[in-house]
């Protein structure tokens, strides 16, 4: 544990008045405990939020060393004001054992910069045959509770029932990347008038809501837990409704891209824009910011998804689907959603901890609560430049757009990983 | 003039009209002795052809050749391109060679729009993917005012696979800007969604080829590919062929001045019958000799010829 003091002076923890917080031994003291020696960080007019947490990053590590690694990754991550991330099983190899879990968590733990929480494989492979050993990966070091194959939808029903299933006998979720794939072959971007005029073939939004649907109605069945992965169309908003008013143990996840960019942005076919699910329409747009408010869509998640520049720097149909997205989100959504910073404490934070099991995180920085937080500063605006971000790709939507809110510092367990805006290592 | 042909939207009615009158004169110079002229000396364009298309690439060839154009054929095949060279790092190669034009068909829709943002020279689309081919709708809207005599006011049936055609994308756009009235027809399965509020508000979607035949004055059919019946978009090639294919019944429907065009490469039996294809309102071999003259135009205004 630290030896260090912090003093954050003057904060205003989630909107609060300003208060200060003293920082020791990985925890937040309570008011008037001494502060002699303490390093003082002037916090006039930032915010104080709870360490964000991801629940849907993409690290490359091991596989893709090119595009991301985790240390790399990690420190994009505390950048963006995060102090957890949930590390996607599509790597290569597969995230679908004990050992190669245990082998991202361990590289998180050595990079120290968040918590990486390793995701397994729900099918050996990805391949959508097979369970992989959930329970092993439950049991590992890494005690893995969320099972995707990201990338994949595990599109057969009976698998789904059964992943759904047994899952529950260590609380784990299955969060599920909704695509139905025979609705999807060949499929470039969202299905509609843009894919008209570009001669691009149409990913369709019947294919993200049928397969919503159904597993929210195996999930019911079955009385398992289901998450749902960048929900993108406002048809998987209204089936999302009728979810949660079923009483189905739903959770869902919408990107900033999705609350920020349309199908619109394709006409340059430049591949920074391709992902997938793919940017859809402004009335999507619109219902998912909506349902996001509204708590029908529980959390922000980056479905951050770095990809070397030969995986973008070609023809659309070529390039590889993602977008980076831990340096930005924060300020996205609080572009997209203003500054009501309960709310987003909750969809970034609290909520997605809730949903990983990260029990250290999600925590208002108050007396007795783990120090782990972040910093904004919510009057400053930046211009995105991808030469300048800490990820090992360039791949992000927003080159040039000038966003507001920036990351000051981000603080894991009373140590902090970004100070003054610079990652500590 | 525009930089880079890329999209027949790129073409206003006065840049579209400029093209055609353009190769008018063109063709006229063209059937007199000399065949060459020296607008384009000195200048190079490079026909980068990343599908087999022999017809298009040499009408693209002939056109900068009768232009005194220097002219590289740089084919997939046997060639870095077919060796898994990027797209860009062949981009970069022309640029180092000093391409005036690049004339590239590519497998990939928009594969011409990202050439363009890597190439200091003006890139012409000789068709790209599902998306588009340019010059083949200016080609077919000279070869209608050749033997109609105009396009604004004229009503243009496009008729078949129009979800994969590029063909009858660039068609739609660069028709309705030159005032003709435009319908699609085929199965629903192969008209794309929305794809009227995507092309133009103006045009007109049918499922029934007979209902709309009457009252055309050129129907243009579109080749469509057996394959396609795999993937269920129609039952058959038999039924399709029944029910949107133009034979000699279907071409008495029409009115007495209609024509009847195909881009080719014709599927006949498919999608249109030989006493069609080879029937007096057939413009089929015209459209390749107007091809050459469109061509020359295109080529001539884009690197500002005279
Ligand atoms: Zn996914």
């Amino acid at each position: 544990m630290s030896s260090t003091t912090y003093l954050v002076k003057g904060v205003s923890v989630v909107g609060a008045e300003p208060t200060d917080l003293l920082v020791r031994d990985g925890v937040v003291l309570e008011a008037g405990a001494s502060a002699q020696n303490a390093q003082v960080i002037d916090a006039d007019g930032l915010v104080a939020l709870p360490g964000l947490v991801d629940l849907h990053t993409h690290l490359r590590e091991p596989g893709r060393e090119d595009a991301e690694t985790v240390e790399s990754g990690s420190r994009a991550a505390a950048l963006g004001g995060y102090t957890a991330v949930c590390a996607m099983a599509n790597t290569s190899p597969v995230a679908d054992t004990a050992g190669v879990v245990e082998q991202v968590w361990r590289l998180g733990r050595e990079a120290g910069l968040v918590d990486v929480q390793p995701i397994g494989a729900v099918t050996v492979g990805l391949a959508g045959q097979h369970l992989a050993e959930l329970g092993a990966m439950a049991t590992s070091a890494a005690k893995v509770r969320i099972f995707s194959d990201d990338g994949h939808c595990v599109s057969d029903p009976r698998l789904m029932r059964r992943a759904l299933e047994y899952v529950k006998a260590f609380d784990g979720v299955i969060a599920q990347h909704a695509e139905e794939p025979r609705l999807t072959e060949g499929a470039q971007m969202h299905e509609g008038e843009i894919s008209a005029r570009l001669g691009l073939t149409g990913w369709p939004a019947v294919a993200e809501e049928a397969i919503i649907a159904r597993d929210a109605l195996l999930a019911g069945h079955v009385g398992a837990r289901l998450h749902v992965c960048h929900v993108s169309t406002a048809g998987s908003v209204d089936v999302l409704r009728q979810a949660k008013a079923a009483g189905v143990r739903v959770t869902a996840e919408v990107t900033p891209h999705h609350l920020l960019l349309t199908d619109e942005r394709a006409s340059s076919y430049d591949p920074v824009f391709k992902v997938n699910p793919p940017l859809r329409t402004q009335k999507d747009v619109a219902a998912l910011r909506a349902a996001l408010a509204e708590g029908l869509i529980d959390i922000v998640a980056t479905d951050h998804a770095p990809h070397a520049m030969e995986d973008k720097e070609c023809e659309w149909a070529y390039a590889r689907p993602g977008m980076l997205g831990l340096e930005t989100a924060l300020s996205i959504v609080l572009d997209v959603l203003g500054p009501d910073w309960p709310l987003i404490a909750d969809r970034m934070s609290r909520t997605p901890a809730r949903i990983a099991g990260l029990t250290d995180h999600g925590h208002l920085p108050a007396a007795g609560a783990p120090a782990t937080f972040t910093l904004v500063d919510p009057a400053a605006r930046w211009q995105v430049d991808p030469t300048a971000s800490a990820s090992r790709s360039r791949n992000t939507p927003y080159a040039g757009m000038t966003l507001p809110g920036r990351v000051v510092a981000t603080f894991l367990r009373g140590e902090p990983t970004v100070l003054d805006g610079k990652a500590v290592k | 003039m525009i930089k880079h042909l890329l999209s027949a939207a790129d073409l206003d009615a006065q840049h579209a009209t400029l093209v055609l009158d353009t190769a008018a004169e063109l063709a006229n110079v063209s059937s007199r002795e000399v065949k060459k002229l020296p607008t384009l000396r000195g200048r190079t364009v490079v026909n980068l052809f990343y599908e087999d298309s022999t017809r298009t690439r040499i009408s693209f060839e002939a056109a900068a050749k009768r232009l005194s154009a220097d002219v590289i054929n740089f084919s997939a095949k046997g060639s870095s391109v077919s060796k898994g060279e990027s797209l860009k790092d062949t981009a970069l190669t022309l640029q180092a060679m000093g391409a005036d034009a690049v004339v590239v068909r590519h497998p990939a829709s928009g594969a011409p729009h990202r050439l363009a943002s890597w190439v200091d020279g003006s890139v012409v689309n000789a068709g790209d993917g599902t998306h588009e081919h340019p010059t083949q709708a200016l080609l077919d809207a000279y070869t209608m005012r050749s033997r109609l005599g105009r396009v604004a006011g004229l009503h243009v049936a496009i008729v078949g696979d129009v979800l994969h055609s590029r063909v009858a994308r660039s068609n739609v756009l660069l028709l309705t800007t030159l005032g003709a009235k435009v319908t699609v027809i085929g199965p629903p399965t192969l008209i794309p969604v929305d794809v009227g509020p995507a092309l133009s508000p103006d045009l007109r979607v049918s499922y029934d080829l007979d209902a709309v035949l009457p009252d055309v004055d050129v129907v243009m059919m579109l080749r469509v590919q057996r394959e396609r019946m795999n993937d269920s978009f129609f039952p058959s090639t038999r039924e399709y062929a029944r029910r949107y294919g133009l034979d000699a019944a279907r071409m008495r429907r029409l009115p007495e001045h209609a024509i009847v065009m195909h881009p080719g490469p014709m599927v006949r039996g498919m999608e249109i019958t030989p006493e069609v294809a080879d029937s007096a309102r057939s413009t089929i071999v015209e459209q390749v000799a107007n091809g050459v003259s469109v061509r020359m135009a295109v080529l001539y205004l884009l690197l500002g010829g005279k």
